[in-house]
């Protein structure tokens, strides 16, 4: 079948969707939805909508990007708003059902606002200052279309990319690439046109290319949100690549711990064979091509290119010496491309809308958007996706809804355990690749995790040291051993046993370690500990010189203390809620922690009722009253 | 031992006689057993013809793979950033102090294992324990008891 005629049939598919008088509810079931209950809310409104065929429709997509307000479900209504509704339970789906399906009342107080029509009537979604400033490239299908069926994606221009490639010869797709000056999304931001390029060029008749979904970061879920979503997208750019290398087959590596992302994408390669447009002779071409997903076992290290391939070839994912560059000898000593997810995504568009639509977003050296995921201490979480160049103030403040609870801005954390933690004074550094580097932070994997004044940074520095160590391959002795002696010195900063001179080492143990290590890994490990020494360093000083955690969050520096004038006697909160049995009362009835059997859980902090909140914790913990640390010995009565 | 020695030949399937298959073929018996046993390992070895030594050294190097029987119900403590910074770590100890396990431990009616997890991407419900397919979102360690004591009532115990 040619490309016209599949076109038009999932035209005409997708318009008997939104043409007529069929009422179709959306409800978004990736991973965060479902963890916030979206499947049960999918079940209720099946159940009530049961006997409405004809009338309404149920479809699942995938996510919005608007984690902190799922289970989010959209009513798009023919000739009436479309409205989108938060925080949707089981509950309140018959309300909706019976309000907005049946009924005209679009229960607006329900809804988080329209995405279509409402006029003044309801908030505008695209004009809330969470998507203003957004730029939605990537997540352009995301949460509305499903992800269960092609039609939809070929009906909103997917495939075209990979129509027209199939017209060009490869060097005109990598001078295409080349003009728009995308940048690999895997963090390091090497041009892809030049690592096509490198691969088109190496001779070989046997290419493969490999799409990284090796999404390791703890804290980062675009690409998850990307193939749970819109995994046709990622498809179609992997089988542009591997026209263009000259490669017939693909491999797309995912971790095994994103079970729906693999079922999605299993979906989706099934429908595009059946659609011809993967498999042999695609769109009755000459081109073949065939994908296979593999099940990452969970290895950070394998996010990077040549610990990947050792991971395909069933071996222990190890980095290798380049050059050679995979592009030269990759898989199996085959001349291999590796893209990261969101660069695989990036090339349909660029191929159908050209180069200097992309290059026109961003800033000059890093064109196109950028795709965050926003977690941590912010108003709202989740997925965001901006121009290159906006401000990590924008991010925090505009978009992320600034610090929850009112609380104060105390750090950014960006590019996970290999990123930098960056202070309230560079909050305007622009997002891209350049200027983050010269922060001492990198793009990284775009995990953008947000500290108040409640967190700690030498904890979250000794958080990310911990994850890396646990994650060292072990090849390298500078990453597999300084590594070690890097959380162990950050260890004892955080029970207040180290001195001034700990920092010094700290200092020139992490420069040693990025000097001596092979991958990425081990060079960037040390990132956060650097930049919180850079940026925090009194911080450091008030945990060895006066056994404070500023943070009050270290756990050996940090005392519960009960407030006597605001305890009430009658109250037994506390004593029940500690597993140590460590809260007593006084003479008075006054509850008091002892300091030695306390396991500093915080059970009691959190279970002290609002209107007394007697439970504070102090550092160091030298503050805590002499009279108030342990219960005093009762002298044993004789008998 | 019979059964599972047939119930392995069913994994070890010809066209994929080739160590590139190591991993998955991994992946599969323990997705089927729940865990893997030496026994199997070694098998998996010489129906590839590699020496139990390569083998284990794969298995051991991912995070994965367990070599000791699941519990019935799996324990997962999320500890990602997210987590880690809304306490994740108190809730940790608060499961292991519940069920008296140690992380990586299984209980010893076999009724629940533990194990800490990188990041399930559900930021925003940090910090986040899962319970078998259930996800628990905000949890705190006064609720992972509620939690404990309702999943594992102290009376279910035959002491």
């Amino acid at each position: 079948m040619t490309f016209r005629k599949i076109d038009l049939v999932s035209r005409q598919n997708w318009q008997s969707l939104y043409n007529g008088e069929i009422i179709h509810i959306l409800v978004g079931t990736a991973t965060c939805g479902r963890a916030a209950g979206s499947m049960a809310v999918l079940e209720a409104i099946r159940r009530e909508i049961a006997g409405l065929e004809g009338k309404a429709r149920v479809s699942e997509v995938g996510c919005m990007g608007l984690c902190s307000y799922e289970p989010l479900v959209v009513i798009v209504k023919p000739g009436d708003f479309s409205v989108c509704y938060h925080h949707v339970t089981p509950l309140i789906v018959p309300q909706l059902v019976e309000g907005y399906v049946k009924g005209d009342d679009p229960c607006l107080d329900l809804a988080l606002g329209t995405v279509a029509g409402g006029g003044d009537e309801a908030v505008y979604i695209p004009e809330l200052d969470l998507f203003k400033h957004q730029a939605r490239v990537l997540l352009r299908n995301c949460g509305y279309n499903s992800p269960l069926e092609i039609d939809h994606y070929i009906a909103c221009g997917g495939y075209r990319g990979l129509s027209s490639t199939l017209e060009m010869k490869p060097a005109q797709i990598i001078r295409k690439l080349e003009k728009s000056g995308l940048r690999g999304r895997g963090g390091a931001g090497f041009p892809t046109a030049t690592k096509w390029a490198a691969c088109s060029q190496t001779k070989g008749k046997t290419k493969y290319v490999i799409c990284n979904a090796d999404e390791g970061d703890p804290g980062a879920f675009m690409d998850r949100v990307l193939l749970e979503s819109d995994p046709h997208a990622v498809i179609e750019g992997l089988i542009i690549a591997g026209y263009t290398v000259g490669a017939g087959q693909g491999y797309i590596y995912v971790r095994e711990e994103y079970p729906l992302a693999i079922e999605r994408l299993e979906m989706a390669l099934k429908q595009a064979k059946e659609k011809g447009l993967l498999g042999r002779k695609i769109l009755g071409l000459g081109f073949s091509f065939k994908i296979e997903i593999i099940k990452g076992a969970g290895a950070f290290v394998s996010g990077e290119e040549t610990a990947m391939i050792a991971a395909i070839e069933g071996r222990r994912s190890w980095p290798e010496h380049r050059p050679p560059y995979p592009a030269e000898a990759g898989l199996w000593g085959k001349p291999t491309l590796v893209n990261n997810v969101k660069t695989l995504a990036y090339v349909p568009l660029i191929i159908q809308n050209g180069s200097d639509w992309f290059a026109g977003i961003g800033t000059g050296n890093s064109p196109g958007t950028a795709l965050f995921a926003l977690a941590g201490k912010l108003e709202n979480t989740g997925l965001a996706e901006v121009p290159m160049g906006t401000s990590l103030r924008t991010l925090v403040y505009d978009i992320g809804g600034g610090i929850k609870k009112g609380g104060r801005f105390k750090a950014v954390q960006i590019g996970g355990p290999s990123g930098g933690c960056l202070p309230e004074g560079l909050l305007d550094t622009p997002i891209d690749f350049d200027s983050l580097k010269g922060a001492g932070a990198i793009m990284g994997s775009g995990g953008v995790i947000v500290m108040d004044e409640d967190n700690c940074v030498v904890d979250t520095a000794r958080f990310f040291i911990d994850f890396s160590r646990q994650e060292s391959c072990g090849k390298c002795t500078h990453c597999r051993i300084g590594a070690h002696h890097l959380f162990s010195i950050l260890d004892d900063v955080t029970k207040g046993k180290g001195s001034l001179k700990s920092l010094e080492a700290l200092q020139a143990l992490a420069e040693d370690i990025r000097e001596g290590s092979l991958c990425g890994l081990g060079k960037m490990a040390t990132n956060p500990a650097l930049t919180t020494l850079r940026y925090f360093r009194a911080e450091y000083e008030s945990h060895v010189l006066e056994q404070r955690c500023p943070a009050r969050v270290c756990k050996e520096l940090t005392a519960y203390y009960i407030l006597p004038d605001k305890c009430y006697k009658g109250c037994d909160h506390c004593v029940l809620a500690c597993p140590a049995e460590a809260v007593f009362s006084d003479e008075q009835g006054l509850k008091v922690v002892d300091q030695v059997k306390c396991t500093k859980c915080g059970s009691c902090e959190l279970v002290c009722p609002a209107e007394y909140n007697a439970v504070i914790r102090l550092s160091p913990v030298s503050l805590v009253p002499e009279n108030r640390r342990t219960k005093p010995q009762t002298p044993v009565k004789e008998p | 031992m019979n059964t599972k020695e047939s119930d392995l030949s069913s994994i070890l399937n010809h066209n994929r006689r080739h160590p590139r298959y190591l991993i998955a073929t991994l992946q599969e018996i323990q997705s089927r057993e729940g865990y893997l046993s030496s026994e199997a390992m070694l098998e998996v070895a010489g129906f590839l013809d590699m020496s139990s030594a390569t083998v284990w050294g794969v298995a051991t190097f991912y995070n994965q793979f367990r070599f000791t029987p699941p519990g019935k119900r799996p324990v997962r403590v999320c500890l990602g950033t997210a987590c880690h910074l809304a306490g994740g770590q108190l809730v940790m100890e608060a499961v292991a102090r519940e069920l008296k396990i140690e992380v990586g431990g299984t209980t010893e009616d076999r009724e629940f294992d533990l194990d800490r997890v990188a990041c399930i991407g559900c930021c925003a419900l940090a910090p986040v324990v899962t319970i078998g397919t259930d996800v628990y979102p905000k949890m705190t360690p006064p609720k992972v008891e509620e939690v404990i004591v309702e999943l594992n009532p102290p009376s279910a115990h035959k002491d």
